[in-house]
C-alpha cells in the first residue's frame, strides 16, 4: 500500500517545481497574455523539451524515457501549478497518447521520437462548434486520403505541426493524422477566455490525411484517449487549484480589515476550508486515476471520469474563491488571480465539460454495478 | 501509487477474511427493527462478536497483550477493520471506549486499578461513554463548568463532583464514563480542567435519555450530584485535563472520518427500482449528474482512508485529512438522503419499515443526518480546525483567553 508519490517521485516533483520557478515564473504567463500572440512561449517550450519532460512516459523503443505515468502526473501537477504557457497537454496527454493507443508501428516510429525531443507539437481536433458533438453530427469528412471540414477551437492549433482529427468516413467516424503545415490547411487565431493557451480555427480543404492506426473505431478510440488525457490533466488542474488556495491563504494573512487579518474571520476561514476539502476530493480521485493509468487497470474509465469531475469542480471553485478572498484587487488586470480563473475553465472544457464527464461517469458506474451483479 | 498489500499484509488479509467468514455473526434472523443500533438484540450480537474477536486476538489488534490486545501492528488493525466493514459486521457500541477514551487512559494514567479496566472493555464486557459536553459548553469544549473539589472519604483521597453533562452517546448502557471537570476556576479556562473516570452506577450519578429528532434514544443527559471519585481514577495531571481531552477528540475525528452506512451502491439499487418519467430514476439525466458528484465525493472518503493506511504502514500518525473526511461524510450523507426522498417522490415520506423503500433506511438516515454534522465536532469546528491547523490561518480573536474562568462572560 502506497497511496502517495514515492520518495523518488517526490524529488522529481520538487526538482520540477524549482525548475519551473526559475524558467516559468508568473511573469512569463503575463507576457504571453499581453503579447496576444499564439498563446505559447516558444523559448520555454524548447527548454522543457530539452529537459526530456515530453518523453517521460513514452517507451524507450520510441525514444522515450519510460519513467512511468505517475512521474508524468507529478510533472503535470507542477506545470499546472506554474500555468506554464506551453503546448504540453495537447502534445503529450492528447497527441502522444493517441499515437500510443491506436497508432500503427510506422506512425509511432516516425512521430513519437519527435514528440520526445519537443520538436513536434501535436494536438487533437474534435470540436466543430457550440454544443456536444455526437457521432452523427460530425461534419468533417475523410475520403480517399483527403480531409475537408472545419474544427474550432483547436488547442495549440496555431503552433502545432500535426493534429489527430475526428472525422466521418464511409466506414464510420475515425481518427486521422493531418500535417498542419501541408497543403489545404488554413488556420486562424480564435480569441478565448484563456489567451495563455492558444486556440485556432482550422479549415481543412481537401488536405492530405491518413487514418490513425488500422481499422480503428474513432469514437471508442477517442474516448479511451480522452480517459488517459483526463487523468493527466486532472493533475494540472490539481496543481492550479492548490496554488489558488495558497494565494488566497497568503493574502488572507497579509490583508487587514477592521483592525485584524482577514484570515482571522470565520467567513474567510470557512470559505478556504471548503476550498481545501474540494482540493482533497480532487487529489484523492486524481491519485486513484494515476494508479489506474500507470497499471492499465480495468478501473481506468471510471477512475478517469471521477478524476476529471473532481478536478474540474475543485479548480473552478478554488479559482473563483481566490478572487473573492482578494476582494477588489483580485478583479484587476494587474493581479494574477484571473490567470487561474481563465485556466480553470479552459482545462474544464478542453476535452469535454464536467457535464459531459458526469454523464460518462454515471454510465460507467452503472456498468460496474451490473458487472458485479453478474 | 499502488493499492497492493505487501506479501505479509496480503497473507494477513487472507487469514482474517477467512476467519471473519467462518466466525461472523449472522444478523439475518433479526427483524429490520431489531437490526437498529441500541436495540437489545442487536447489542447482544455486537457484544458476542467483540468477545469472539478478543478470544481470537482480533480485538484492538495493535494494543499490548496485557491490555487485552494482540500486540500487532496498526496496519494489521486497519486491515482487520476494512475486512470487518466489508463483511458488514462492524458495530459502534465499543468505539467510544476503544477508539477515544481508553487510548487516552492508557496514555495518561499509570494507576494499576484504572488500567485493569481496559481488558474487559476490549472483550465487550464493559461499555464506556464520554462525559465531556455540557449545556453551556458544546463546541467550546473547554468551557466546562462541572466542578470537582478535593475531599477525603473514609481515608480515601478523591474528588466531589457536581454538574451536568449532555449529548452523552450510549450513557444509558455504559458501565463507565470519562468525565471532564473544572478543578481550578481561578485559572484560565484551558488550565483548570481535570479528567477522571467514574463508575456510571456511582451514587449521585443519574442518566436521563434525550429523545433525538429521529425518535431514537442514543443520547443522554447525565447529572452528577455530589458524586465521589477516588483520586486514583484521575486521568492525567490535576489541571492538566485539556491535554487528555485533545487526545480523545483527535481519535474521534479519525474514527468518524472513515465513513460508514448507506452508500452509492444502495442509492443506485434504489434508483434502478424506482420508476421515473421515462424508465427508472436511474435513467434520469438530472439524477445521473447528481450521482456522479456523489460518487466522486464518496470515493474521496474511501480513498482518503488509503492515504491514512499509507501513513500507518510507514509508521506515521494519520494527518489532518481526517477532519476533511468527517466534514465531507456528514454533509454528503445528509444531501444524499434528501435526494433519495425526491427520487421516491410522494412515497419518499413513508418510513414504515414494512412498506417503505429499503425498509425505511434512507428516511431513518435522513432524520439522523443533522446529528452527523453536529456530533464529534460540528461542521464549523471542523472548518476552523482545517483553517487553523492545516492552512495556518490565525485563531479567532478571543475574549476568554488569559482570563480567570470565573470572570468569563456567559449567557444563561
Amino acid at each position: 500500500m502506497n497511496f502517495d508519490y514515492t520518495e523518488d517521485q517526490k524529488s522529481l516533483k520538487d526538482e520540477a517545481r524549482r525548475y519551473l520557478n526559475a524558467v516559468s515564473p508568473i511573469t512569463v504567463v503575463r507576457a504571453v497574455l499581453e503579447a496576444d500572440g499564439d498563446g505559447c512561449d516558444s523559448g520555454l517550450w524548447k527548454q522543457i523539451g530539452e529537459q526530456g519532460w515530453c518523453a517521460a512516459a513514452i517507451p524507450e523503443s520510441y525514444g522515450g524515457l519510460e519513467m512511468g505515468y505517475v512521474e508524468l502526473c507529478a510533472l503535470a501537477e507542477e506545470l499546472g501549478r506554474a500555468l506554464a504557457p506551453v503546448p504540453f497537454a495537447s502534445t503529450v496527454y492528447c497527441f502522444a497518447e493517441a499515437l500510443l493507443a491506436v497508432g500503427t508501428d510506422a506512425q509511432k516510429e516516425e512521430l513519437l521520437p519527435q514528440v520526445c525531443s519537443g520538436d513536434l507539437i501535436g494536438t487533437l481536433a474534435v470540436s466543430e462548434g457550440a454544443g456536444v458533438l455526437t457521432p452523427e453530427r460530425i461534419a468533417t469528412r475523410f475520403a480517399d486520403g483527403r480531409i475537408s471540414g472545419a474544427k474550432v477551437p483547436v488547442v495549440d492549433g496555431l503552433v502545432a505541426g500535426k493534429a489527430v482529427v475526428l472525422a466521418a468516413a464511409d466506414t464510420g467516424p475515425g481518427l486521422f493524422l493531418v500535417d498542419l503545415g501541408g497543403e489545404g490547411i488554413t488556420r486562424e487565431k480564435v480569441s478565448t477566455i484563456d489567451p495563455t493557451r492558444g486556440e485556432a480555427r482550422i479549415v481543412f480543404d481537401d488536405a492530405p490525411a491518413q487514418p490513425l492506426g488500422d481499422g480503428v473505431d474513432g469514437i471508442a478510440a477517442l474516448s479511451g484517449i480522452e480517459d488517459r488525457a483526463a487523468v493527466l490533466m486532472a493533475f494540472e488542474q490539481l496543481g492550479g487549484a492548490d496554488r489558488c488556495l495558497e494565494m488566497a491563504r497568503d493574502y488572507a494573512l497579509e490583508r487587514y480589515a477592521f483592525g485584524r487579518q482577514i484570515g482571522s474571520y470565520q467567513a474567510i476561514k470557512h470559505k478556504l476550508a471548503d476550498v481545501f476539502v474540494k482540493n482533497e476530493v480532487a487529489r484523492a480521485n486524481a491519485y486513484y486515476g494515476a494508479w489506474a493509468l500507470s497499471t492499465d487497470a480495468p478501473e481506468l474509465p471510471l477512475a478517469a471520469a471521477a478524476a476529471r469531475v473532481a478536478a474540474c469542480e475543485a479548480y473552478w471553485h478554488a479559482a473563483k474563491e481566490n478572487i473573492q478572498t482578494h476582494g477588489g484587487i483580485g478583479f484587476t488586470w494587474e493581479a494574477d488571480c484571473h490567470f487561474f480563473y481563465r485556466r480553470a475553465r479552459h482545462l474544464g472544457l478542453v476535452i469535454g465539460s464536467p457535464r459531459d464527464w458526469k454523464r460518462r461517469l454515471a454510465t460507467r458506474l452503472e456498468a460496474r454495478v451490473a458487472a458485479e451483479v453478474d | 501509487m499502488n493499492f497492493d498489500d505487501s506479501a505479509e499484509e496480503a497473507a494477513y488479509r487472507a487469514e482474517v477474511r477467512t476467519w471473519i467468514a467462518a466466525n461472523a455473526p449472522d444478523l439475518s434472523h433479526l427483524t429490520a427493527e431489531e437490526r437498529r443500533n441500541w436495540h437489545p438484540r442487536h447489542k447482544e450480537v455486537a457484544r458476542a462478536w467483540q468477545a469472539t474477536k478478543a478470544d481470537a486476538g482480533y480485538a484492538c489488534i495493535s494494543w499490548p497483550k496485557e491490555r487485552g490486545g494482540a500486540g500487532g501492528t496498526a496496519i494489521e488493525e486497519a486491515i482487520f477493520n476494512q475486512e470487518e466493514a466489508r463483511a458488514g459486521v462492524q458495530f459502534t457500541y465499543f468505539m467510544t471506549g476503544l477508539h477515544m477514551l481508553l487510548p487516552a487512559l492508557m496514555e495518561h494514567s499509570s494507576d494499576p486499578a484504572s488500567l485493569a479496566q481496559v481488558a474487559p472493555a476490549v472483550r465487550g464486557d464493559t461499555i464506556w461513554c464520554q462525559l465531556f459536553s455540557e449545556p453551556s459548553s458544546g463546541s467550546d469544549s473547554a468551557g466546562v463548568r462541572c466542578a470537582a473539589v478535593r475531599e477525603e472519604v473514609d481515608g480515601v483521597p478523591g474528588w466531589r463532583i457536581n454538574g451536568q453533562k449532555v449529548w452523552n452517546s450510549g450513557a444509558q448502557a455504559a458501565d463507565f464514563g470519562m468525565v471532564v471537570a473544572r478543578t481550578n476556576p481561578d485559572a484560565p479556562k484551558h488550565k483548570g480542567l481535570t479528567v477522571f473516570w467514574t463508575d456510571m452506577k456511582a451514587p449521585g450519578l443519574e442518566v436521563r435519555p434525550i429523545r433525538m429528532m429521529s425518535g431514537d434514544n442514543e443520547l443522554n443527559e447525565v447529572f452528577l450530584t455530589d458524586v465521589f471519585i477516588p483520586d486514583n481514577q484521575r486521568v492525567g495531571e490535576v489541571d492538566g485535563g485539556w491535554k487528555v481531552v485533545i487526545s480523545t477528540l483527535m481519535n474521534e475525528r479519525a474514527a468518524l472520518g472513515s465513513g460508514t452506512g448507506l452508500n452509492w451502491r444502495d442509492v443506485i439499487k434504489l434508483a434502478g427500482e424506482t420508476p421515473s418519467f421515462d424508465g427508472m430514476a436511474l435513467d434520469d439525466p438530472a439524477f445521473r449528474e447528481w450521482l456522479a458528484d456523489y460518487y466522486v465525493q464518496s470515493e474521496a472518503i474511501r480513498l482518503t482512508s488509503f492515504r491514512t493506511l499509507t501513513s500507518l504502514s510507514k509508521g506515521h500518525a494519520p494527518g489532518p485529512e481526517s477532519s476533511a473526511g468527517k466534514l465531507l461524510w456528514s454533509s454528503t450523507t445528509q444531501d444524499m438522503t434528501s435526494v433519495v426522498l425526491n427520487v421516491l417522490d410522494h412515497f419518499g415520506m413513508v418510513d414504515d419499515p414494512e412498506i417503505a423503500a429499503a425498509s425505511g433506511a434512507f428516511q431513518h438516515r435522513f432524520m439522523w443526518s443533522p446529528g452527523l454534522r453536529l456530533g464529534g465536532g460540528t461542521d464549523e469546528i471542523m472548518k476552523n480546525i482545517i483553517a487553523e491547523r492545516v492552512l495556518g490561518l490565525p485563531g479567532d480573536i478571543r475574549v476568554d483567553k488569559n482570563v480567570p474562568f470565573r470572570d468569563i462572560p456567559h449567557g444563561r
